[in-house]
């Protein structure tokens, strides 16, 4: 579904990601750790070409991203990012931010688009806040409605950056129900989190990023239970 | 006229060249580090090899003088809005000029209505410099009026009244648009 070779990535002088190799396959969850400043964001941010990647090559489902002839903008409604701080359109209800997307992108008709809005709100729990503006949300609410948005688009892969870090503990558990809820229908995805518990019952494998490369990488109990790389030992030992 | 200047401007691939941003950027900086009064003086004085008249030279000096000011508006709305706007809308895959029309330009216009509003007084009052060019203006008219009448206090006064029936007003208009928009 995903292939990485070799990516790299430099911003000026410093070198943030020095040489990826990842193979993600369809449907499978990938959760990814490491310290802040790691690359973690930039190596998701390279998977939908929110950054110019410096060399190597990142395909998926076959459309090479770092080929100069692909269509970027069609890359990037196939592949749907969800960020740590949200960035909901403000100016734009809820609704309105999840079909602003089918509408400008994929021409999908207003009505139609608002019946499948309305029913990807239902789905996130939010079939009820339609019509009201982001900013009356909670973060947690705020979030639903980010991945409903990107969702609308139909993806075949899920981008989520630290989706609950900015979250207060107790808004934590519904964005996990619901990509968990999203995991079990068969989304490939991408997530970088500290979330063990969700690491451990949702994902298929997890990544270790230090330093712009993977440290280790491993199942989520093995990784979490039983590290074997020192670095994974001493950042583990730091967050639980 | 001062009004459509600047936003014409944001016609992005040229706001983009390096050779764009060298202009306006010594344009802005000219304009807004030197006196108005100055810059009337130079457009009038600095035109008469081509005679086009003391009122097209002062409408040129206030449409340069707002046009600067403008820009310098508009690029700090744009700039103002958070950057994780741009990257969702260009992440659920609208273009370049999708993402500036249906998110960036909205919110940042809603940026751009108490300054412009400011702006938009402000070169009203300077109009009153056109005076020195002999443009007949209130400040000239009035200055007229009292060299022959001596009634320097009571002109002025009118001219001030009659400023503050143009600006009180729009004073007014401007805060419940703002009210209107939520800024
Ligand atoms: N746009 C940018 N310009 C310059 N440096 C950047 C930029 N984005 C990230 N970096 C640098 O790249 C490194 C990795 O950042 P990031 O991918 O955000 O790490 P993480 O998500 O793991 O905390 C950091 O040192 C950061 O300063
Ligand atoms: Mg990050």
């Amino acid at each position: 579904m995903i292939t990485v070779k070799d990516l790299h990535k430099s911003f000026g002088d410093n070198e943030v990601l020095k040489g990826i190799d990842a193979e993600i396959k369809s449907q499978e969850v990938l959760c990814v750790i490491g310290p802040s400043g790691s690359g973690k964001s930039t190596f998701l941010r390279c998977l939908n070409l929110l950054e110019d990647v410096t060399s190597g090559e990142v395909e998926i489902d076959g459309d090479v991203l770092t080929d100069p002839k692909v269509d970027i903008n069609k890359v990037r409604s196939q592949v749907g990012m969800v960020f740590q701080h949200f960035n909901l359109f403000p100016h734009k209800t809820v609704l309105e931010n999840v079909t602003l997307g089918p509408v400008k992108v994929k021409g999908m008709p207003e009505a139609e688009a608002k019946q499948y809005g309305a029913k990807l709100l239902g789905k996130v729990g939010l079939g009820d806040k339609a019509e009201a503006y982001p900013e009356s949300l909670s973060g947690g609410q705020k979030q639903r409605v980010a991945i409903a948005r990107s969702l609308a688009m139909d993806p075949k892969v899920m981008l989520f950056d630290e989706p609950t870090s900015a979250l207060d503990p107790e808004l934590v558990g519904d964005v996990l129900e619901v990509m968990k809820d999203l995991a079990n229908e068969g989304m490939t995805m991408v997530v970088v989190t500290h979330e063990m518990g969700f690491a451990k019952e949702v994902g298929d494998r997890v990544f270790f990023m230090d330093e712009g490369v993977i440290m280790e990488e491993g199942d989520p109990n093995q990784i979490f239970d039983n590290p074997q790389n020192p670095r994974t030992q001493s950042f583990l030992s730091k967050i639980l | 006229m001062v009004l459509f200047w600047a936003p014409l401007q944001g016609l992005e691939d040229f706001l983009k060249s390096i050779f764009f941003r060298w202009i306006s950027t010594v344009y802005v900086e000219v304009i807004r580090g030197t006196p108005i009064l100055a810059q009337v003086l130079f457009i009038y004085y600095g035109l008469t090899a081509v005679n086009i008249g003391a009122l097209t030279s002062a409408i040129i000096a206030i449409t340069l003088n707002a046009g600067a000011y403008i820009a310098e508006i508009v690029r700090g709305a744009v700039h103002s809005i958070d950057k994780g706007q741009h990257e969702a809308g260009r992440a659920i895959g609208l273009t370049e000029k999708q993402t500036m029309r249906y998110i960036v330009w909205p919110q940042a216009f809603k940026r751009m209505i108490p300054p412009l509003g400011n702006q938009f007084i402000i070169s009203l009052k300077d109009t009153s410099l056109f005076s020195v060019i002999a443009v007949g203006e209130v400040l000239y008219m009035a200055k007229q009026y009292y060299n022959s009448t001596f009634e320097i206090f009571e002109t002025l006064i009118m001219v001030c009244i009659f400023y503050l029936i143009i600006t009180i007003p729009t004073s007014i208009i401007l805060r419940n648009v703002e009210r209107k928009l939520d800024v």
